[in-house]
């Protein structure tokens, strides 16, 4: 044996350490054959997004200056957005554009949607990652629990509240929250946002109730998903070898049912994820938090559409992003898939 | 001067919930298994042979269960009675168990050393190292090839009588008294399965352990059993050592089992089965369960519980006596 | 995606569906079923019979009555424009019923058609599944007011938004079913008696995919009167002095604290009307796969 080969020095036998270099380039090898995979649904996603425009209907620069103005005015829209170019021509320099990283600018905000976008970020992430903080262990919590008590009031219960959740209009219930919360017992200001630069208690103030309305109809969701995947779970042979291997309850439910529920509960986080995102525009409008979503709502009432393209364009993206991180959990998670 | 038995079964009585109430599923069912003995358990599916088993270790569904009488002592303890804390400590070092489909009874996301150190941790204290260890020196013990290197294979890799191995491994890692085996080599090739009863009759010997051994295969029972006891329709109906089973069964539906499995050097002309069919769980039947399709019934099986007789030394069945000379008559 | 068994996501796929009466029978022994069914029911009853149980405008302003709390004679109130709640909730029931239908029944339409052709025509199969996915990476509420904000606020827009928002859903769950159903053996046994593609989706696929169709659309059904009203509520859907559960409770909004019942009364509704739609889904699902039913 090489004395020089990498498994020698780590103090492995020369074959534990090729299968150990085999596992992971086989897993770095899924991981990137899933990005390559990814590259269609982006391009498709920027042509639709560009077709966005042109499927209006109507002249679109007729409808960007508005209705009443000027024949000149409508022409210098056109020039402006390029529109008087033929179709494939306009085609290939939003393509272009994109490749350089130009996602085009805003009409009305004078700024680009790249930087227009940025500034929002911090508001829309704010909100998305407390919820989602909530709502991941919440509604696993509730939903191994509503498993394992099946058919008990607890089960009832938490299967209620996920109904409840999937029926009640979410932006009711904010301005409910907000009559409730804010304006009669004033414990938390009904709009606006303060960044966390100002301090953590003031910015988590402004956050809290708006994150707390958004994973209350997510929790719901992860429950059902969670109860239905352990439930599936749990009638399997394994966890009766488990239990009769001496095992406590705990343990057979931590370690072995929930390790096999996490491949659905891995799917159902990936659709909360992009539902937050969705949920945030309304959300944010009711709070008037100036967080992406709020911006793309007001773009789109206000015909702003360069800006309103730009940025569904870093909606798809970040959604394929998030698919793909999705589908690397799952090989992590699922011993099964790795190795096909 | 009798011995007291490692476990003892008596008078068990499981009941299961459905919709309309409860069923029975096993009735007055007592098995002895004495140190180091092996017993093997036979009947058709559905006779009860695995809810019995399973309620040694209390594996059942506490909600849709109830066990109205009976005892299951083991080295003096009435396990039906232990508490959920006292039950654990005997499941997986002094009874283990095995089942039957090995791959749906391995955890798919774990590793296979990972399973069997699992034990090891849980009873003996071990640190994550020495497990790991151990589980190599026991997966050596049950002849995996390589056992180093699979160790850390998923179960999915594996073959199916290797993925029976690793759960045989698992049950013997804390060298267990008793070896529950249900209906394991149901699932394998007939190759694969005369290896694996070799494995455990290996293992018996090494580690002086009982075996209580389930199938429906007489051929399994009659490799490796030393007693044997038959079930039927949830009851005991025989049992008796291996040899005389075979040689001289007395019961009617003992005699019915051995006649239809087909002989390599008999007439092969036609099968012999046993006419009817098994009766339902919900059938509520006063007397013999069998009577319905044995062909020496009386009328007195139809309306009481059989007595049970003893044929012979350590060979009782669940007949009348008028039924047994008959029997022996025929042959 | 990875497939994750995918008989758990398409409940009742190549089960023969209870015939007829019997399956009837089923439902309405199902608790669920029975509330789901009497909350859409009552609630439909008033939509279409809305004329006959108020003989009020539902635009109609009087101002003189503004801000009434709510009293036999306005049972839900007045609003800002002395207009009959209770009037106009029963209106806004109408839009927000027929949103719901039209919306699942174009958008299953559709999402069976394309479903269809994706999982017997390997060729159409990528192609079509890698626009759905690009579809389904725009949340789908974004999409639906992109669309419905082009269009110009109205019910017709509100239906062609929602549709295109839900068709990439009901093409995954056909195509799922009709991939499963078309490696069962009476598929194989018809192409291999010479059946024309045609008549094998026809006679064979689509029967089969029906069941797990059936259930989404009342999912879909649910998420369209949300949306509707989400929509509505953010000004791109129906408009005022037209009557929606959404835009009432727009308009409401401002005045909170003082005139709660003008955005109780709807929220409601709205909330009946899912649940109902819910309750029925979740029901549908239960007699027609009871594989599923340990699962849920």
């Amino acid at each position: 044996m090489p004395a020089c080969s990498s498994s020698g020095i780590f103090g492995w036998s020369d074959d534990e350490g090729q299968r150990l270099l085999t596992g992971e380039l086989a897993l770095l090898r899924i991981i990137a054959f899933k990005f390559l995979q990814a590259v269609p649904v982006i391009l498709i996603i920027s042509v639709l997004a560009f077709l966005l425009l042109s499927l209006l209907p109507g002249d679109p620069a007729i409808i960007i200056a508005g209705e009443q103005a000027s024949p000149e005015a409508v022409e210098h829209v056109r020039q402006q957005l390029g529109l008087d170019r033929p179709f494939l021509q306009q085609l290939a320099i939003w393509l272009l554009n994109l490749a350089q990283g130009n996602f085009g600018s805003s009409l009305i905000l004078n700024q680009s949607v790249l930087s227009a976008v940025g500034e929002r970020l911090p508001v829309t992430l704010s909100l998305a990652a407390l919820s989602i903080s909530i709502t991941i262990p919440v509604g696993v919590f509730l939903g191994s629990l509503a498993a394992y008590y099946r058919q008990s009031w607890i089960d009832a219960g938490v299967m209620t509240f996920a109904l409840l959740g999937v029926s009640i209009p979410a932006f009711w219930i904010a301005i409910l929250g907000i009559t409730l919360f804010s304006v009669r017992l004033g414990w938390v200001p009904s709009s606006g946002f303060t960044p966390i630069s100002q301090g953590l208690g003031p910015w988590l103030s402004s956050v809290i109730l708006p994150a707390l309305i958004l994973s209350l109809f997510q929790i719901g969701f992860l429950a059902r998903m969670t109860r239905s995947a352990m439930l599936d779970v749990m009638g399997q042979d394994f966890i009766r070898t488990a239990r009769a291997k001496g095992l406590s309850e705990w343990r057979t439910v931590s370690k072995h049912a929930l390790r096999n529920a996490l491949i659905l509960i891995i799917t159902a986080t990936g659709i909360l994820l992009s539902a937050a995102i969705g949920g945030s525009v309304v959300i944010e409008q009711v709070f008037a938090l100036p967080g992406i979503g709020r911006m793309v709502v007001q773009a789109i009432l206000a015909r702003d559409y360069p800006l309103v393209q730009g940025t569904m364009l870093i909606f798809g993206f970040t959604f394929v992003l998030i698919n793909l991180f999705v589908d690397v959990l799952y090989t992590l998670a699922d011993p099964r898939v790795r190795h096909d | 001067m009798a011995v007291a038995p490692l476990l003892a079964i008596r008078d068990l009585t499981v009941q299961f919930r459905v919709d309309a109430g409860w069923v029975t599923a096993i009735e007055g069912v007592s098995i002895d298994i004495g140190e180091g003995e092996c017993v093997g358990v036979v009947g058709e599916s559905g006779s009860g042979k695995s809810v019995t088993a399973l309620s040694i270790l209390r594996l059942h569904d506490r909600a849709a269960t109830r066990i109205p009488s009976g005892s299951i002592t083991f080295r003096g303890q009435d396990l039906l009675r232990s508490s959920d804390s006292a039950l654990r400590r005997i499941r997986g070092s002094e009874i283990a168990m095995i089942f039957q489909d090995p791959m749906s009874s391995l955890n798919p996301v774990l590793t296979i050393s990972e399973q069997i150190a699992e034990t090891l941790q849980q009873h003996q204290n071990m640190s994550g190292m020495a497990a790991r260890h151990r589980a190599v020196e026991l997966l050596d013990l049950v002849r995996i090839p390589d056992a180093r290197r699979r160790a850390d294979d998923y179960p999915h890799r594996l073959s199916g009588g290797m993925r029976q191995r690793v759960m045989v491994a698992m049950a013997i890692a804390c060298r267990p008294r008793l070896l529950i085996a249900d209906e394991p080599t149901t699932a394998l090739d007939v190759t694969i399965q005369a290896q694996i009863l070799e494995l455990l009759r290996e293992l018996r010997k090494e580690l002086g352990m009982s075996v209580m051994l389930i199938s429906h295969d007489l051929g399994v029972i009659a490799e490796f059993a030393q007693s044997v006891v038959v079930m039927y329709a949830g009851r005991v109906v025989e049992r008796a050592p291996v040899a005389t089973l075979f040689r001289r069964p007395v019961h009617p539906y003992t005699i019915g089992l051995m006649a239809a499995v087909p002989k390599l050097d008999g007439d092969a002309t036609r099968l012999t089965a046993i006419p009817g069919r098994i009766p339902g769980l919900q059938e509520d039947i006063q007397g013999c369960r069998f009577a319905p399709r044995c062909g020496f019934v009386l009328d007195s099986c139809l309306q009481t519980q059989p007595p049970i007789q003893l044929a012979g030394e350590f060979h009782s069945v669940r007949c009348p006596p008028q039924v047994l000379s008959l029997g022996n008559i025929n042959g | 995606m990875t497939d994750v068994g995918l008989e758990s996501i398409v409940p009742g796929v190549g089960l023969a569906p209870p015939q007829g009466g019997r399956a009837v029978r089923r439902l309405f022994r199902h608790r669920s079923f029975v509330i789901g069914f009497a909350i859409i029911a009552v609630l439909s009853l008033a939509a279409i019979f809305a004329s006959l149980l108020t003989s009020l405008d539902p635009s109609a302003m009087k101002v003189r009555l503004r801000f009434r709390a709510p009293t036999p004679d306005f049972v839900f109130g007045t609003d800002m424009f002395g207009r009959d709640i209770f009037t106009r909730v029963l209106y806004g029931a109408r839009v927000s019923l027929f949103v719901g239908l039209a919306v699942s029944v174009i958008s299953g339409f559709c999402g069976a058609v394309i479903g269809v052709l994706a999982a017997q025509f390997r060729k159409l199969d990528a192609p079509i599944m890698r626009l759905m996915d690009a579809l389904m990476s725009f949340p789908a509420i974004l999409l639906a007011l992109g669309i419905a904000a082009a269009l110009g606020p109205r019910v017709s827009s509100v239906i062609v938004a929602l549709t295109v928002a839900y068709v990439p859903a009901g093409v995954r769950i056909v195509r799922a079913a009709a991939l499963v159903v078309r490696e069962m053996d009476y598929v194989q046994a018809a192409k291999l008696s010479g059946a024309s593609a045609l008549r094998i989706i026809v006679r064979h696929i689509l029967p089969n995919c029906f069941s797990p169709l059936l259930v989404h659309l009342t999912f879909i059904f649910a998420y369209a009167i949300l949306a509707e009203a989400a929509l509505s509520f953010l000004g791109v859907g129906v408009q005022p002095p037209l009557a929606s559960w959404g835009n009432i409770i727009a308009e409401g909004r401002d005045y909170a604290t003082e005139a709660w019942w003008v955005m109780l009364f709807p929220g409601i509704a709205i909330s009946l009307a899912a649940l109902g739609m819910n309750l029925l889904g979740d029901a549908l699902r239960d007699v027609l796969d009871p594989r599923l039913k340990g699962g849920d």
